[in-house]
């Protein structure tokens, strides 16, 4: 064995004695000479088997990227680009929501009947059809019809090759902040899944740039929670003007919400950057790669099936034991009081601080394993204690939060704290892998939770002020 | 020692490409520059039908998959899309490392038709670390619209491997490229590619520094190519050191062992 | 002349880079070897990085790069 140990040691030494033979200069004009020698070469075989070219490259390619990256345009392009997306969805997801809400109802009164006439004891009923059906119902009903509109429109952006456009648009900013033009890459798969943003930072090679990007991820909302800041704007923003606008409002709304994701990203980098990250950035080198056809029929099918099905399915997953957990503590009092209602109580006093209730705070905790379920315990805690109403639409979703004391400061401050606070577990996960350590998964809990509190502390106590 | 399965180089590379079972399939690396469309070849070769973006850096997550042709199993791995091969990136590390030591029956190269100069770059490199080399000409629909024609057979002769054109979000081209891998790892294909030739003040401390691994470390002639590895000890390479350690000791202790016996009989004679 | 300095639209050759060490085989890798023909093709919002075209691909570079290029302008 000792043997073996030496040997290993002896290539080493006798490798790196040779490559110390020759000085950093001379090592630095053969590689200057391979490389030009290999390009040189690559340029003799191309212009050789190249029968004919003619000079022009894709000219409209040109003039679509003058108007994307201009001086003036490129910013509100790119806004208006997101909105469109954020009000096609709100708009087009409205009437089969409402419609998916009533035929999922419709069953549920059908399996009522059933266990009925089965004379099934109450508490299966409850646990499987209140509990169990309903929490899916409500994500299928609420969450479906925005993620099969939201996904195939992002994913249109991102075949045609818009995504590294707004890495370029966007880089100043982030050498500002001390971080990687490439980090709005990642963000930008931070919109369809935190979990995938995390991995996505592999294509970061600076280790210190790397970690930035990992830490600020979860400042862009996923698709767990576009859903949440879409319905709630849709119902607490949108309805504040008169009809014709209100989807206009909504969509402003939640770009707003998204840009201060974007603006906590680059200051909580720069941060980072400034103190426990400590460093200049690296090089930065993107490709901006020619427009591409995008295969519309491809798009609808893959985002439909890898992205849409996926979430869904994973929130459905997720949303099964918590439908249960949920009616077991509405269901189970002590001293006529339920444990759902004791325990929201207890968080109520400081929840009230940031803005939100009780049960608010308390499904943010159960829903730390998906996001996507957070308001579905809101709704499921609310019926289980007050009236049995029967959420069809988000206009009975609406009667609900607002017979609960919802306004839209409430609102605000869920969409805030859905936005700022702490990563679903698989993300955590992700970057505990990631970062091949416990310490940064954790470290990133603590700020991001820590930056939700402080900030809807001070919103919600600014907007009380006044 | 550690020096069971879970330790050895190959294993890291098995952990690092996923490649946990099916190890006894061939396996055909896919290299590339970005946005060439090897993700569309990747996918119309194994029928995976994933979502491919289009920006630079989407291969974040090293993909596997497999694929038939004529009853013989392959197993693909799809390597990060790089400029280059000269480790200035994680990405251009990856690809180096895998091709050099994962030590792939066959390599895709995927090239994206309307670049070639560039796209030849990395081919050049690759078919310096390895023989079994085979050219995707991909996107040759979007070469014609732009006027250009590639003479497949010159580009055939100089690379002196073989070139087949695609068009891989068609599909066009993929059961040639299949028969190629297929002909290719029967050995009914011979590749003997062209290995570039240096200028001469590159090419003389090559031979020099390549007689001098040989005689001080002879007995690993057969694990590493001594011309790749003296081109990267002279250009200044600090990567393929750790490399060698991370996957080529640890990986063949036993043969080095035997090999360091073979020097001391050589130094008997 | 830098290749920073280089205006939108206008071609140049690369004389020599002034990196050194990494960031020297950054540049050289992604063709930026003395001779090459390179061309400024825009610069983003914010006035950098600037999209070059190098060797046939589109490559945005931070000025922190293009500062350790020199070039001589075409006319």
């Amino acid at each position: 064995m000792e043997s073996v140990k030496s040997i290993d040691s002896n290539i080493y030494r006798t490798i790196n004695k040779l490559s110390a033979n020759y000085s950093p200069e001379e090592k630095e004009k053969l590689c200057d000479q391979i490389v030009t020698d290999l390009y040189t070469k690559a340029e003799t075989i191309a212009a050789q088997s190249i029968l004919s070219k003619e000079e022009h490259k894709s000219e409209w390619g040109e003039r679509i990227d003058d108007i994307l990256t201009s001086k003036w345009l490129g910013y509100p392009i790119m806004l208006l680009l997101l909105g469109g997306i954020f009000w096609l969805t709100i708009i087009g997801a409205n009437y089969p929501s409402a419609m998916l809400a009533e035929g999922l109802f419709w069953l549920e009164e059908q399996l009522t009947t059933f266990f009925l006439w089965a004379n099934a004891p109450q508490w299966l009923h409850g646990i499987l059809v209140l509990g169990i059906y309903r929490t899916m119902a409500w994500v299928v009903s609420v969450m479906l019809p925005p993620m099969a509109i939201f996904f195939p429109l992002f994913t249109l952006l991102e075949d045609l090759g818009y995504l590294p456009r707004v890495a370029f648009n966007l880089d100043s900013l982030f050498k500002r902040a001390g971080a990687h033009g490439k980090q709005s890459l990642t963000m930008s798969m931070g919109f369809g899944c935190n979990a995938a943003g995390v991995i996505a930072a592999r294509i970061i090679d600076s280790p210190r740039e790397k970690m930035i990007a990992i830490l600020t991820n979860n400042f862009v909302p996923c698709n767990g929670r576009f859903p949440t800041l879409i319905i709630l704007a849709t119902i607490f923003m949108g309805n504040v003007v008169s009809s014709p606008y209100h989807s206009i409002v909504a969509a402003t709304v939640v770009v707003g919400i998204v840009l201060v994701g974007i603006i906590t990203t680059l200051l909580v980098s720069w941060g980072l950057s400034k103190t426990f990250l400590k460093g200049i950035p690296s090089s930065f080198t993107l490709e901006l790669p020619p427009y591409r056809k995008p295969q519309i029929g491809r798009i609808i099918v893959r985002s439909f099936l890898d992205r849409t099905l996926f979430v869904l399915g994973r929130a459905v997953i997720v949303a099964a034991p918590a439908g249960v957990l949920v009616w077991v503590l509405a269901n189970t009092s002590i001293n006529d009081i339920s444990l759902i209602t004791h325990l929201a109580n207890i968080l109520n006093p400081f929840a009230i601080l940031i803005g939100l209730d009780g049960v608010i705070l308390l499904a943010f905790i159960l829903g730390l394993p998906a996001n996507e379920i957070i308001i579905p315990i809101i709704v499921m805690s609310y019926l289980s204690v007050g009236a049995m109403l029967e959420p069809e639409s988000t206009e009975a979703l609406r009667t609900i939060l607002l017979n609960n004391g919802w306004t839209w400061i409430t609102a605000l401050a869920t969409m805030l704290f859905s936005l700022l606070h702490f990563p679903c577990g698989t993300t955590l996960l992700t970057i505990k892998k990631e970062t091949a350590s416990t310490k940064w998964a954790v470290f990133a809990f603590l700020l991001t939770t820590t930056i939700a509190i402080v900030v809807n502390f001070i919103v919600v106590q600014l907007i009380r002020l006044f | 020692m550690g020096l069971t399965s879970q330790s050895s180089g190959l294993n890291v590379l098995k952990k690092e490409f996923n490649l946990t079972s099916g190890y006894n399939n061939p396996v055909i690396a896919l290299a590339g520059n970005p946005n060439t469309g090897k993700s569309t070849v990747f996918n119309e070769l194994t029928g995976l039908k994933q979502h491919t973006g289009n920006w630079p850096g989407k291969t974040v997550i090293q993909a596997k998959g497999y694929f038939s042709h004529q009853g013989q199993q392959f197993m693909l791995v799809d390597l990060p899309g790089t400029y280059s091969l000269l480790a200035n990136s994680t990405e251009e590390l990856i690809a180096r490392d895998f091709i050099c030591f994962a030590d792939p029956t066959v390599t895709i190269v995927v090239v994206d038709s309307t670049n070639l100069e560039r796209n030849l770059n990395l081919v050049l490199q690759i078919m310096e670390l390895t023989d079994n080399v085979i050219l995707c000409l991909n996107l040759i629909d979007e070469a014609k619209r732009k006027g250009i024609e590639i003479n497949i057979e010159h580009l055939q002769s100089e690379l002196k491997i073989p070139v087949i054109p695609t068009i891989a979000r068609d599909g066009y081209g993929i059961t040639a490229l299949k028969e190629t891998v297929f002909r290719v790892n029967s050995g009914e294909i011979k590749i003997k590619p062209y290995k570039i030739k240096y200028s001469p003040e590159v090419e003389n401390k090559v031979i020099e520094l390549e007689e001098t691994l040989e005689k001080r470390i002879g007995h690993l002639k057969n694990f590493i190519n001594f011309h790749w590895l003296a081109l990267r000890l002279l250009e200044g390479d600090q990567t393929i050191l750790y490399s060698l350690e991370k996957y080529f000791v640890d990986y063949f202790p036993s043969k080095i062992l035997s090999g360091e016996s073979g020097v001391q009989a050589s130094g008997v004679r | 002349m830098l290749l920073t300095q280089l205006l939108t639209g206008k071609k140049a050759r690369v004389v020599r880079l002034t990196a050194r060490s990494q960031k020297r085989r950054r540049l050289l890798d992604l063709g930026l070897i003395p001779d090459t023909v390179v061309k400024s093709i825009r610069r983003s919002p914010a006035g950098d990085p600037t999209a070059y075209l190098i060797r046939g691909t589109t490559l945005g570079l931070r000025s922190e790069e293009t500062n350790l290029v020199e070039i001589k302008e075409l006319s």
